[in-house]
């Protein structure tokens, strides 16, 4: 069997449908948790992206970049962590859908 | 120094007691009526300065401020000090004075005596403004603050329904007036950039301009009539001239030194005096010149023959007003620009003590009727002293100050309109006439009254400013008046002394003295012969030729149906419609909107989404 | 590039892993779901010559951050999820509608990719660390500041008193 060779459209593609999937993840999922989870999914839609590109243009920025990202994703995940701990000690429970202090 | 910070002294020296009053004097009687004369002497005093100093230097003072500076429209607030300025801002400040001194005695037992003595001061103020004005918005703005304030005097008992009824019909009139004379100015405005300058309107420039703009023929005369008339409305409206007058005599409702204030000095006199001001403008439309001579004639003529049968004596002397006044605008139209300034300034001092005197007699006998009067020469010797000076003056008997004027005014009138001359002389017969059955009725015979026979010669403070002002009532004659006011304007008429003419006056005046003696004088009372004769000529008289009926009858049809009109129109229209349409529409939108605000990240999240969509597939179309 | 059977393998179980992130009831399963999403790509990342990335992205994302969601899965001791199709339609419906929305632009985009041009760079750690440290000095100072940050942060709000 002689399958077309990968080339850069095919690894944007899987980075687009792996953004799609977290996407679709961080709209629906109900526990805050779960949401952050979907976060770091698309985040790494992007870092494949990046990588992809910085292979196809021979330019290791590409890579910095995604070592940014990480770093940020890292970040990211300790404070929200902590508020998502916070939150249940507070509130005892997670469900973003039952969270409406935006509205008063 | 004198001559740049004085006028503006001279006009805020008022203003500033009015503010010092209601700061400071709103419960002391002393403090307020002090503060209030203080600012007229000073106002006084400063006016003295310039008229010493414009006995030798004639030329025109002039100062202002810039006040809105556009592209194409420079108004400026400014004071332009010429010798007819000086010599009205003298009798404003000191007639005013006098009535302000008066009024201490007069008002003394009034219980909101400063709230009295603070809008003197106003009224002093707005009044100032308008003879100090140099342009015309500047006066303008006097002119409708001189209404405000005459609202309020007028109606200073507001209490009493007819005096509040009698400030809102002066204002009101007064602004219907003052509506004409606005166009007018904007017209002013619009003829002064004809020849080509940015336009102006500063009195000194305008006059300058006026003859080329003329010259060069881009006026029509018609318009330019059109446009003297309605800087006439104004005239009409503030000096009371036909058919504007109704305001006047239902003004006397305010306290009495108000009327001598409103009618003497002050507010009836700015109109004459306005178009003395702009005289250069209406000389050079002899058109619009011999509609206000006819105005004028007409208004002397009506009034005196409606105080015929007056038995109110402030009413009286309000019909009087109207008269005279109407001569002087009847000596403007017809160009005799000194002859009318001249009346201006004799006319103040005998009607202001004419008001004062018949004030006196009121605060005495807590009564305006004549008839309830009488037999009062031997209880108030001072007051009928002082009395019968202004009567003498006001009937043009020779020598006093009244003659010499009238007769300026005759003579100008016998050289330019024989028939205007002959309403001149008739009506000053009849003002002989009236103010003798006055004069008469109210102080000889006997006392009709129980006050009348316990009457008492009122306090020095109203006395004094009576005695002060029988002076220029006797001698304002001799004073060289018209060869200062020469030195004014170049426009206008001089006539010579006119032996004939002032022989005619005379007789006609010591004739309607006379007739007045003969009928009323020795315990003449309603129901006499005399009397029962003109009392049924009186009835058009005393119903005022029904002009107030007619006025209210047209409010009543024409504005009033239209009014509804428009009511019904502000009603669904506006409110409905336009103002609870908007809210309605506000609400409707904001509880679509609400919707939206579920307070759920995820909500949130996705109208993110949605908004980087819409910008991707903006930036990838 | 790459082998065509190694990437469609790898590509499968990474589409594969990361549908279980946002389907499975239990968070602990989506969670070792993302793992395995992490070593897909990391496969991926080796095969594109990106070797310091992929390193780290074993040691620090699988090791670090989704060790850290470990501890408060089972700090918290969640209930597990309702099922997909129990949740949300109208979000679940507008997220699908948006993902082939962008789906249809990045084809959009892919169809219009430049060729590829420059020599192809392993990123081996020297390469990287060069380049970070000199080009990238500030970035990386930065993101240190924002790691201390993150860290106050958390224990800001993580501890009871403080």
């Amino acid at each position: 069997m002689s399958l077309p060779p990968v080339g850069l459209p095919h690894l944007i593609g899987l980075s687009g449908i792996l953004f799609v999937i977290g996407l679709v993840g961080v709209l629906t999922r109900r526990n805050i948790l779960l949401i952050l989870l979907s976060l770091e999914l698309i985040l790494n839609a992007a870092n494949l992206a990046f990588v992809a590109f910085s292979r196809a243009h021979g330019d290791l920025s590409g890579q910095i970049m995604v070592f940014f990202v990480m770093i940020v994703a890292a970040a990211e995940v300790t404070v929200g962590l902590a508020i998502t701990v916070l939150l249940s000690r507070l509130a005892g429970k997670l469900n973003a859908d039952e969270m409406r202090n935006l509205k008063w | 120094m004198v001559t740049a910070a004085g006028p503006w002294i001279i006009l805020f020296a008022p203003l500033a007691a009015f503010i010092g009053i209601v700061l400071f004097g709103r419960k002391s009687k002393p403090v307020s009526a002090g503060l209030a004369i203080a600012g007229m002497v000073v106002s006084l005093g400063f006016t003295l300065t310039f008229f010493f100093h414009s006995l030798h230097a004639h030329e025109a003072i002039e100062t202002a401020v810039s006040w809105v500076e556009l592209p194409g429209l420079t108004l400026e607030f400014g004071l332009l000090i010429n010798p007819a300025a000086i010599l009205m801002a003298l009798v404003v400040t000191g007639v005013g004075l006098m009535i302000f001194l008066y009024s201490t005695g007069y008002m003394a037992e009034d219980s909101s005596y400063p709230r009295y003595f603070a809008y003197l001061s106003l009224f002093a103020f707005s009044m100032l403004g308008i003879v100090l004005a140099n342009n015309f918005v500047t006066l303008f703005m006097f002119w409708e603050l001189v209404g405000a304030s005459s609202y309020l005097l007028i109606g200073y008992w507001y209490e009493k329904p007819s005096a509040a009824a009698a400030g809102k019909k002066a204002f009101l009139v007064n602004r219907i007036a003052d509506f004409g004379f606005l166009i007018g100015i904007l017209m002013v405005w619009n003829l002064s950039g004809m020849g080509g300058e940015a336009r102006t309107l500063n009195f000194l420039q305008l006059e300058e301009r006026l003859p080329e703009i003329l010259h060069s023929g881009a006026v029509a005369p018609g318009l330019l009539a059109a446009i003297v008339l309605l800087v006439f409305c104004g005239v009409l409206g503030k000096s009371a001239q036909f058919p504007l007058h109704v305001w006047l005599p239902d003004a006397m409702e305010g306290p009495t030194p108000v009327s001598a204030l409103i009618h003497a000095a002050t507010m009836v006199a700015a109109g004459v005096y306005l178009i003395g001001r702009v005289f250069f403008l209406f000389w050079a439309s002899p058109e619009a010149l011999a509609v206000i001579a006819a105005i004028g004639g007409f208004t002397a003529l009506f009034a005196a023959s409606l105080a015929l049968v007056e038995n109110d004596i402030k009413r009286v002397l309000a019909f009087s007003t109207l008269s005279q006044l109407g001569y002087m605008v009847m000596a403007l139209g017809l160009g005799g620009y000194v002859a009318g300034t001249y009346h201006l300034t004799t006319h103040a001092f005998f009607k202001a003590l004419l008001f004062l005197g018949a004030g006196s007699v009121i605060h005495a006998l807590h009564t305006n009727d004549i008839w309830q009067m009488g037999g009062l020469a031997k209880k108030m010797p001072a007051t009928t002293f002082t009395f019968l000076a202004a009567t003498l003056a006001l009937a043009g008997i020779f020598p006093l100050s009244g003659f010499w004027s009238k007769d300026e005014i005759l003579a100008v009138a016998f050289e330019r309109n024989k028939l205007l001359w002959a309403v001149g002389t008739l009506s000053a017969a009849m003002t002989a006439f009236y103010m003798g059955r006055v004069f008469c009725v109210a102080f000889l015979g006997k006392p009709r009254s129980h006050h009348a026979e316990h009457a008492h010669e009122s306090p020095p403070s109203m006395t004094v400013p009576l005695w002060i002002l029988t002076v220029p009532t006797l001698i304002g004659g001799f004073i060289g008046i018209p060869q200062y006011l020469h030195h004014a304007t170049e426009a206008g008429l001089h006539v010579e002394f006119n032996l004939f003419v002032a022989l005619i006056s005379t007789l006609a005046a010591v004739g309607g003295l006379g007739l007045a003696y003969a009928v009323y004088a020795r315990g003449a009372r309603p129901g006499l012969k005399g009397q029962e004769l003109l009392s049924r000529l009186a009835v058009p008289l005393s119903r005022k030729f029904w002009v107030d009926e007619m006025y209210s009858w047209i409010n009543q049809n024409v504005q009033q149906r239209f009014a509804d009109l428009l009511a019904l129109f502000e009603r669904f229209i506006i409110i409905q419609l336009c103002v609870n349409g908007v809210a309605k529409v506000t609400g409707l939108a904001g509880s679509l909107l609400r919707t939206a605000q579920t307070g759920k990240v995820q909500t949130y999240a996705a109208m993110l989404l949605a908004g980087l969509g819409f910008l991707l597939y903006l930036n990838l179309k | 590039m790459i082998h065509p059977a190694l990437f469609y393998t790898v590509s499968a179980l990474t589409v594969a892993s990361a549908l279980g992130v946002i389907l499975a009831r239990r968070p602990i399963y989506a969670v070792l779901s993302l793992v395995l999403v992490l070593f897909g790509l990391s496969t991926l990342f080796v095969a594109l010559h990106a070797f310091f990335v992929a390193a780290i992205q074993i040691v620090v994302y699988a090791g670090a951050v989704l060790v850290l969601f470990l501890f408060v899965v089972m700090l918290l001791d969640m209930e597990p999820e309702a099922l997909l199709r129990a949740r949300n339609k109208t979000m679940m419906g507008v997220g699908i509608l948006f993902g082939l929305f962008f789906l249809g632009q990045l084809a959009a985009v892919a169809k219009a990719l430049p060729a590829a041009t420059g020599k192809p760079l392993p990123g081996t750690t020297a390469a990287i660390g060069k380049l970070l440290f000199t080009t990238y000095a500030l970035p990386f100072e930065a993101a240190s500041l924002l790691l201390l940050v993150g860290i106050i942060g958390a224990i800001v709000l993580a501890k009871k008193k403080l």
